[in-house]
């Protein structure tokens, strides 16, 4: 996955044909035999798949299942859950729903982005770190809740949250 | 699949399973405070000691109290640890053995426990949601079968109107009546969609539903498709719910092979197949006509009702849309009967409700409780007050559609009337406890900044109403307010309320006008308060 984030749409394309990541997003195209109702569960497997939506993406799956780019794009910019852009090597999710609130996820928020130099919902400049937030993840007996490149972390605070990241970066500071 | 396979399955699964067992609950909750490290430790010492056939160390559902996880209980003594850390495995089969142990007991006397009547959540730490063995033993799959074969489609319709059932996701429609008027209306298909959109910031009674008893909202849209006369369902899941996406793929993968969804269910003429829509984070789509665009691969925007979705729904035939905790209340109308099932609660609001009790409450959890309970008992005698014992302040319930209630009206009855009369909803079941460091103007922003976010942008009172709604209480916020703002952010509530197109816009208002209308103090000390905000 990490791999995938990360490139860019000239490295794909610099792909040879034989890509199987299209052929398997082919293959969910076919599955739903092509039909303009799916077009959600096509671009949730095409993200997992490429890491984020590009221009180029989104416009060859319009041709696939027969519908205007304007509302592959209209769609595909109207959920949060996609990303239009690439996203960071390592992500840190910060859950800003009501019980997390209470206890404090914001100034949470506002902490790490002191710390990380990165504003909630970017990337950082050298594309190795994403901060950003989602509303409630249900976890809220775990306020307030993280999620550390995939890996839920309850009762995050600062100093917790701060050093994983520090080490996952690689950063000794 | 008949009856006596059914009965069979049930038998050799009790039969076959020992009678020492370690269950660790396996919800996002506990999973995330390192549930599955002590399960790994637990296995390899049970191995090394050659015991890993005579003891079980099993995964369960959802044990409610979140808040002290991991969770992990033994049979058959049924004590319940909390706060288990992987180091205690050792300890923990000791006690199994009947050993004294110090790891820290979870006390099943506290009104917590006692307190909570288990309707739909009857089976959470008890079964496997991986197996459909277990849920077949626990009397799994019977109603279906009862239903199928001795009750026509109107008896069934009957019984759940006659069992008072409302709307679990907060609207608290009468679901007989939703089922009769999709069973009449004409269509050449009708669909059953589960609604598992649970986009309430602070509730989570739904996603611990789908993640500790799958089958039970299965069976129960299975029983809801042979009312109405449809062939297809749908349950429409949050995005950011992975663990219950994987547990419900098994659970219908399970429930095919054994004949109990697809096609000839039980031998019968009765078809049902059900297929998982996966949300792409838009609380929008929680509304009905929203959620039936989005499966249909659009923008979630809600459209005007009527037609409602049950004359004309998903590709414009009559859709059933109900709740995911709704459907696991089928169940057990259909085993005990409408009239015990109407036997519990108030006059007009049925059967429990599962509420997740969050924010600054000493356990944090999730609860059943019968209809008519007061915010009191919950709050103060199931939740232990706040963690460091100071007053409670207020309580919000219905999330960002919903009112804060303060603490002087905690006698109010938790039922859908009595909640509505105080200002706020029942709503889908968030309970954030809030004390006194919580600005009310900052719960009020907080909700308002979740609207406008969330507003899909096809009415202008929500689009943008919103939007102003939140530049006005930040404005309150940093002390530029002037006293005749309060009235200006009262009338554009109004208005939004009356004119938005769907209940995000219609309801966007409440968290303002109810704190505006218990906590005006708070915003008064703020006007022309320049300089002087703290945090």
């Amino acid at each position: 996955m990490t791999t995938s984030t990360t490139e860019t749409a000239a490295d794909r394309s610099a792909r040879p044909a034989g890509d199987n990541r299209r052929k398997i997003l082919e293959a969910t195209m076919k599955r739903f035999q092509y039909q303009g109702d799916a077009l959600i569960e096509v671009l949730h497997k095409a993200q997992e798949l490429y890491g984020f939506l590009s221009p180029e993406l989104l416009s060859d799956i319009a041709q696939r299942l027969h519908l205007p780019p304007s509302r592959v794009y209209g769609v595909a910019t109207f959920y949060h859950f996609f990303s239009l852009a690439p996203q960071g090597e390592h992500t840190c999710t910060i859950c800003l729903g009501t019980a997390c609130y209470v206890r404090g996820a914001a100034l949470l928020l506002r902490e790490l982005e002191e710390l990380s130099g990165v504003k909630a919902g970017r990337t950082s400049a050298d594309g190795r770190f994403s901060l950003l937030t989602a509303r409630c993840l249900g976890a809220c007996g775990l306020a307030p809740a993280a999620v550390l490149d995939g890996e839920v972390v309850g009762h995050a605070d600062r100093s917790n949250l701060a050093a994983r990241i520090r080490s996952l970066l690689g950063r000794e500071e | 699949m008949d009856l006596h396979e059914l009965e069979a399955i049930a038998e050799r699964e009790l039969a076959q399973r020992p009678r020492l067992r370690i269950l660790y609950c396996s919800a996002t909750g506990c999973q995330a405070s390192g549930a599955l490290e002590i399960k790994r430790r637990l296995e390899s010492l049970l191995a090394e000691t050659g015991r890993q056939v005579e003891v079980d160390v099993g995964a369960v559902g959802c044990l409610g109290l979140c808040g002290r996880g991991p969770i992990v209980r033994i049979e058959p003594s049924g004590e319940t640890f909390e706060h288990v850390k992987p180091d205690d495995a050792a300890e923990i089969i000791a006690a199994l053995d009947g050993h004294s142990c110090d790891v820290a007991r979870c006390d099943q006397n506290h009104p917590f426990f006692t307190r909570q009547m288990l309707i739909v959540r009857r089976h959470c730490g008890l079964i496997n949601p991986d197996r459909i063995e277990d849920y077949i033993a626990v009397g799994g799959y019977r109603s279906l079968y009862h239903v199928i074969h001795e009750m026509t489609p109107a008896e069934v319709i009957n019984a759940i109107t006659r069992s008072g059932l409302r709307g679990r996701g907060g609207a608290g429609y009468p679901t007989g009546l939703k089922w009769a008027t999709v069973a009449k209306s004409p269509g050449e298909r009708k669909f059953v969609i589960c609604n598992a959109d649970e986009g309430d910031p602070g509730a989570f009674m739904d996603r611990s539903i789908l993640e500790s008893d799958p089958h039970l909202v299965l069976e129960g849209m299975a029983i809801a498709a042979y009312a109405v006369g449809a062939e297809q369902g749908f349950i429409y899941v949050r995005g950011e719910y992975p663990l219950a996406i994987e547990r419900l793929q098994k659970a219908i993968a399970q429930a095919r092979r054994h004949g109990l969804l697809g096609a000839q269910i039980f031998e019968s003429g009765f078809n049902f197949r059900v297929d998982i829509r996966v949300g792409a984070g838009a609380f929008v789509c929680g509304e009905e006509t929203a959620l039936i665009a989005s499966i249909e691969g659009r923008r979630g925007q809600p459209r005007p009702r009527p037609p409602y979705p049950a004359e004309s729904g998903l590709w414009g035939m009559p859709t059933l849309i109900n709740n995911v905790e709704t459907f696991a209340n089928v169940t057990a109308i259909i085993e005990k009967g409408p009239e015990w099932y109407s036997s519990i609660g108030t006059e007009k609001s049925k059967g429990t409700k599962i509420f997740a009790l969050t924010g600054k409450i000493r356990n944090t959890g999730l609860i059943e409780v019968p209809m008519g309970i007061t915010l009191r008992e919950i709050v103060e005698e199931m939740g232990g007050g706040t963690p460091d014992g100071s007053p409670v302040k207020a309580v919000q319930t219905g999330g960002p559609s919903g009112g804060c209630i303060p603490a002087s009206l905690f006698d109010t009855p938790v039922d859908y009337e009595s909640l509505a009369a105080v200002g706020s909803i029942m709503g889908s079941g968030g309970m954030v406890v809030m004390d006194a460091h919580t600005n009310m103007v900052d719960v009020a922003r907080f909700y308002m900044e979740f609207c406008k976010d969330e507003s899909c942008g096809k009415c202008i009172p929500c689009r943008v109403g919103t939007v102003q709604l939140f530049n006005m209480l930040t404005k309150l916020r940093n002390g530029q307010a002037k006293p005749s703002d309060l009235s200006k952010i009262e009338e554009l509530c109004e208005l939004m309320r009356e004119t938005s197109l769907c209940g995000l816009g219609q309801s966007a208002p409440n968290p303002v006008l109810s704190t505006l209308h218990y906590f005006r103090h708070e915003y008064e000390q703020l006007i022309g308060a320049e300089g002087n905000h703290g945090s």
